[in-house]
């Protein structure tokens, strides 16, 4: 259960509409069942009564809206920004992404999302109603009569399984009391990778993009992708392709895209949740993120907006190439 | 109707894989189901359905279409197709048969797709029953059976057994080969299961969707509909729903330069993609909306207009449990379909 | 055409190329054998393509009554028709079609008046109807023929146009130029104004074709003339990559322009959704 509930969030946005703070709100619309959550702009009081809602299954990161909706829409939105979704924010405005002036943000303290799809493997399919107690979720189901009750930290979603940080580190306004920044075991999954044989890698990678049906979720979703004309959509590039032409090409789509969000991927795991074939890109980022904080000490992109990322900054004590060849070496 | 224990399910894949391929649903390393070559070790899978739709085994993500040689002005085409084998399609959903008869009268109409209709041709669909339908389930708005499937043979499962009966010529022939592994039996426990099935559906939480208020002729009913701004607002444009999709049938054609000669390939494409009708001198679908009511406007209007009122949906349920920001069809029809019957 | 090798195209060999304006040329295409690659009606289409670059719809330009070759007149304004435009004599590219619909030249236009409306490239696929309807002369009533570009250097066929066009009995030519230029004595301004000023009696078959806001213009102005829709044609040009309605992105609507298309009625695409 989240501190914060659906009917206070909705007060809020109501009355930040009524008083003429916000002429929208970005949050989260009820779906079909209590799972299929979409991000939604809300205009008026009784849409956001009737629809908005704030569960356990709004993973949906709101920020990179922004980006397209910022300078289209009249008046200050209201965005609500969980911990996670406030570094992407922040990451956003480094690089000058959308108009501060146009937003109205919320920080909210997060639980963790839950995953449908760890749920549905606990409990199968047929799913009638989700209901959400303190650190539980009771499941109905059409096939038994008894709801499934399942503890919420085992159907976390990775990216909060692994929780960096529970601080909201962008708002106007803070909801209920900010969380702190978490040791998290995020990266011993990367360091598992890394201890593999170049060929052990090299087919735990071959295996997971495999799946890849090039529909470029990952990149659509990942709010550091925030290219108005991506490389691969632009015919003129002689990459654009929608399938792979053959078996290394969905990799370069992936490795390039790491590359490209690297020191500025804030670690957000919507590639990951977004992934129809439940390839877990995160890992691809993360690995880059393990790297910088190695070569450059500690850096997390989005925790500060202005923030100079290693990448782009220079200073003395910067890391020779040397010494990255010798680290690889030792990995090999 | 003839039945086999499940028990006993490796020797007839066995059987099957000595004289052609079979490919069947197998739990791959993240636990979704997917279709593999059966060799022995592979499992069949006990999930509802596949990721990826079965439409691959006609109308595969890539294929070369042909090559070409070039040699200073001249150029030579090479067509380089093989010839299709005989295959078998295991464990198919009766939403993805009627997925077929749905792909097959865009690519099997005149001019008739060769490379759509040889494997068509030598593909062989073994249907199953859906025992356990999900939420998201919803051919019976289709008046798909999910009790009843179709395709060249008709499979049943219970816990410990599987009912088997052919439907066609080629399902015939394809029993003949596995009649020693099977046993002619009544049709009680399959009747039990139809019953049982039945009773499900009446609890499926989509059950009431209805079609009603869409079909041929109704372009103009929908197409200026305000609701699309408000449906298509945060779409991301990603190609997920086209590609899970077992209906979506649009294509790419491009040119892939190898250093020694040129394949032109045919890939899955997508209504969603921004650049999809994207010319030299301009585009007829700038935004987002326009590209997401294509998609709905295709499948529940102009696909039904031009296919005696057939439309382009099954109800596999796939894109609802697949789209990044969980927008659907069923909450189109939801929402552009109320308005219109009120 | 064998319907089991739709995709599959044939070869062409460029045998002509003309340069008709600073960025149109028209090619001569036949087979390597001297033949013609098919038989196709006035206003249907062929893929042409480079292999490695790729493989775009044109409309044949020549009329059906040239048993020899066809022709098309391409204008540069993308890869395939970049690579076209530095091609030589001798090339070979590839050719699949006819694709589309005709013009209902044997039926509609019989024993009509017609009266043809082209803006810059629009004419090349008019060029294909002009001359059958020349050919067959006597199957129909006067023919006027309104054609217009930016200066008359742009002028597509401006020989063809003036040699034997305009001496034809019964084919009056209108030509004009978007501004004044040296040399030119001929009338100066926009097709919709120009078909406006001519002012046709509305006893004829319209058919229009060039960049969609003059044909927009063109059609109001006609309209007010006091012409029925019904008696105006035009073709819709969208992106296509199969050309036999399969590959799903021509569409208005229910209707796919590489199939149903492209030559419409003025009425028929009024029912159409506004997405062309």
């Amino acid at each position: 259960m989240q501190k914060i509930t659906q009917p206070m969030l909705i007060d809020k946005a109501v009355s930040l509409l009524e008083n003429g703070t916000v002429s929208c709100v970005f949050g989260w619309q009820k779906g079909e069942f209590d799972y299929d959550i979409t991000p939604s702009v809300f205009k008026n009081a009784d849409d956001l009564k009737e629809n908005f809602v704030w569960n356990g299954f709004c993973g949906a990161n709101l920020s990179k809206y922004l980006v397209s909706k910022a300078d289209k829409i009249e008046g200050k939105i209201l965005v609500f920004l969980k911990p996670c979704d406030s570094y992407s924010f922040n990451q956003l405005l480094t690089e000058h992404r959308f108009d501060r002036e146009k937003v109205y943000a919320i920080g909210l303290p997060c639980d963790g999302m839950a995953d449908i799809s760890k749920v549905k493997k606990l409990c199968g399919d047929g799913i009638s109603a989700i209901a959400f107690g303190d650190d539980t979720i009771s499941v109905t189901t059409i096939y038994e009569d008894k709801p499934y009750e399942i503890a919420l930290k085992d159907v976390l979603l990775e990216r909060c399984e692994n929780c960096k940080s529970k601080k909201c580190v962008a708002y106007d306004e803070l909801l209920g009391e900010n969380g702190d920044v978490l040791d998290s075991n995020r990266f011993d999954e990367v360091a598992r990778i890394e201890a593999m044989t170049p060929d052990e890698r090299f087919a735990f990678w071959q295996n997971e993009l495999s799946r890849c049906i090039r529909c470029n979720a990952c990149r659509d979703a990942c709010p550091a992708c925030t290219c108005e004309k991506c490389v691969f959509d632009n015919s003129d590039s002689g990459v654009e392709n929608k399938a792979a032409a053959n078996s290394f090409e969905e990799k370069m789509f992936h490795i390039i895209r790491a590359f490209h969000v690297a020191g500025r991927c804030t670690d957000c795991g919507e590639c990951s949740r977004v992934c129809p074939q439940n390839i877990p890109l995160h890992l691809l980022n993360r690995k880059f993120i393990k790297d910088i904080n190695e070569f450059y000490g500690e850096y997390q992109a989005g925790a500060e907006a202005g923030s100079r990322a290693p990448l782009v900054d220079y200073t003395e004590e910067d890391i020779e190439p040397y010494d990255v060849f010798d680290r690889r070496d030792i990995d090999a | 109707m003839r039945k086999c224990f499940l028990d006993k399910i490796n020797s007839v894949f066995t059987e099957i894989s000595k004289t052609m391929p079979l490919y069947l649903p197998t739990d791959s390393s993240d636990g979704s189901a997917v279709y593999k070559k059966w060799e022995d070790g592979i499992k069949w899978s006990d999930a509802l359905n596949t990721v990826r739709s079965p439409k691959d085994f006609f109308f595969p993500q890539m294929e070369s279409l042909m090559e070409f040689k070039t040699e200073g002005k001249n150029i030579e085409v090479i067509d380089t197709r093989q010839e299709t084998e005989d295959f078998v399609i295991w464990g198919v959903r009766p939403c993805d048969v009627k997925s077929f008869e749905i792909l097959d009268r865009v690519f099997l109409s005149e001019p008739v797709d060769s490379y759509y209709a040889s494997r068509r041709e030598k593909g062989i669909i073994v249907s199953l029953a859906c025992s356990k339908p999900a939420e998201t389930c919803f051919c019976q708005t289709f008046d798909i059976n999910p009790a009843e499937p179709c395709g060249d043979v008709s499979m049943w499962k219970t816990e410990t057994e599987l009912f088997i009966q052919a439907n066609t010529e080629k399902g015939e022939a394809f029993m003949e080969k596995i009649a020693g592994l099977t046993e002619e039996c009544s049709e009680d426990a399959v009747s039990e299961q139809k019953e049982k099935i039945g009773s499900i559906m009446k609890k499926l939480p989509l059950k009431d969707l209805k079609t009603d208020a869409f079909g041929g002729g109704k372009t103009m009913d929908f197409f200026n509909a305000p609701e699309w701004d408000e449906l298509s607002q945060t779409c991301l444009g990603c190609g997920t729903c086209t590609f899970v999709c077992p209906t979506c049938q649009c294509y790419d054609i491009k040119d892939f330069n190898t250093g020694n000669g040129v394949v032109r390939f045919r890939c899955w494409d997508s209504c969603m993609y921004s650049e999809f009708t994207k010319m030299a001198h301009g585009n007829n679908r700038l935004t987002q909306k326009e590209r997401f009511r294509q998609r709905f406007m295709h499948k529940l209007v102009y696909y039904p207009e031009n296919n005696d009122g057939l439309f382009s949906c099954v109800g596999c349920g796939r894109c609802l449990s697949k789209c990044p920001i969980s927008m659907n069809i069923v909450k189109v029809m939801k929402k552009i379909g109320g308005k219109a019957s009120e | 055409m064998n319907n089991s090798e739709t995709l599959i195209p044939k070869i062409g060999v460029i045998t002509d190329v003309r340069i008709d304006t600073p960025d149109i040329k028209t090619f001569r295409v036949v087979t390597p054998d001297g033949k013609k690659a098919f038989d196709h009606r006035p206003g249907q289409c062929a893929m042409l393509s480079v292999p490695g670059v790729g493989e775009a719809m044109f409309s044949i330009t020549s009329s059906p009554t040239n048993e020899e070759y066809m022709e098309f007149s391409i204008k540069k304004c993308g890869c395939v028709t970049d690579w076209l435009h530095q091609a030589e004599v001798g090339q070979q590219i590839t050719i699949r079609g006819p694709y589309g619909n005709p013009f209902p030249v044997d039926d509609v236009f019989a024993g009509k008046n017609l009266l043809f409306i082209a803006g810059g490239v629009g004419l090349a696929p008019l060029r294909s109807v002009i001359n059958y309807c020349r050919h067959y002369r006597d199957r129909y009533g006067e023919i006027d023929i309104v054609y217009g570009s930016r200066s008359k250097d742009d002028l597509l066929d401006y020989n063809e146009i003036i040699e034997e066009w305009s001496k034809d009995a019964g084919v009056k030519v209108h030509l004009t130029i978007d501004n004044p230029q040296e040399g030119w004595d001929g009338h100066v301004g926009f097709v919709p104004n120009f078909v406006k000023e001519l002012g046709f009696d509305t006893n004829k078959t319209a058919v229009i074709c060039g960049p969609p806001i003059m044909i927009k213009f063109t059609l109001d102005g006609l309209c007010s003339m006091g012409f029925d829709k019904t008696q105006i044609y035009t073709t819709l040009e969208l992106r296509m990559k199969c050309g036999v309605g399969k590959c799903g992105r021509c569409n208005v609507g229910a209707k796919y322009v590489c199939k149903d298309g492209p030559v419409f009625r003025c009425d028929q695409i009024d029912e159409l959704p506004d997405e062309y």
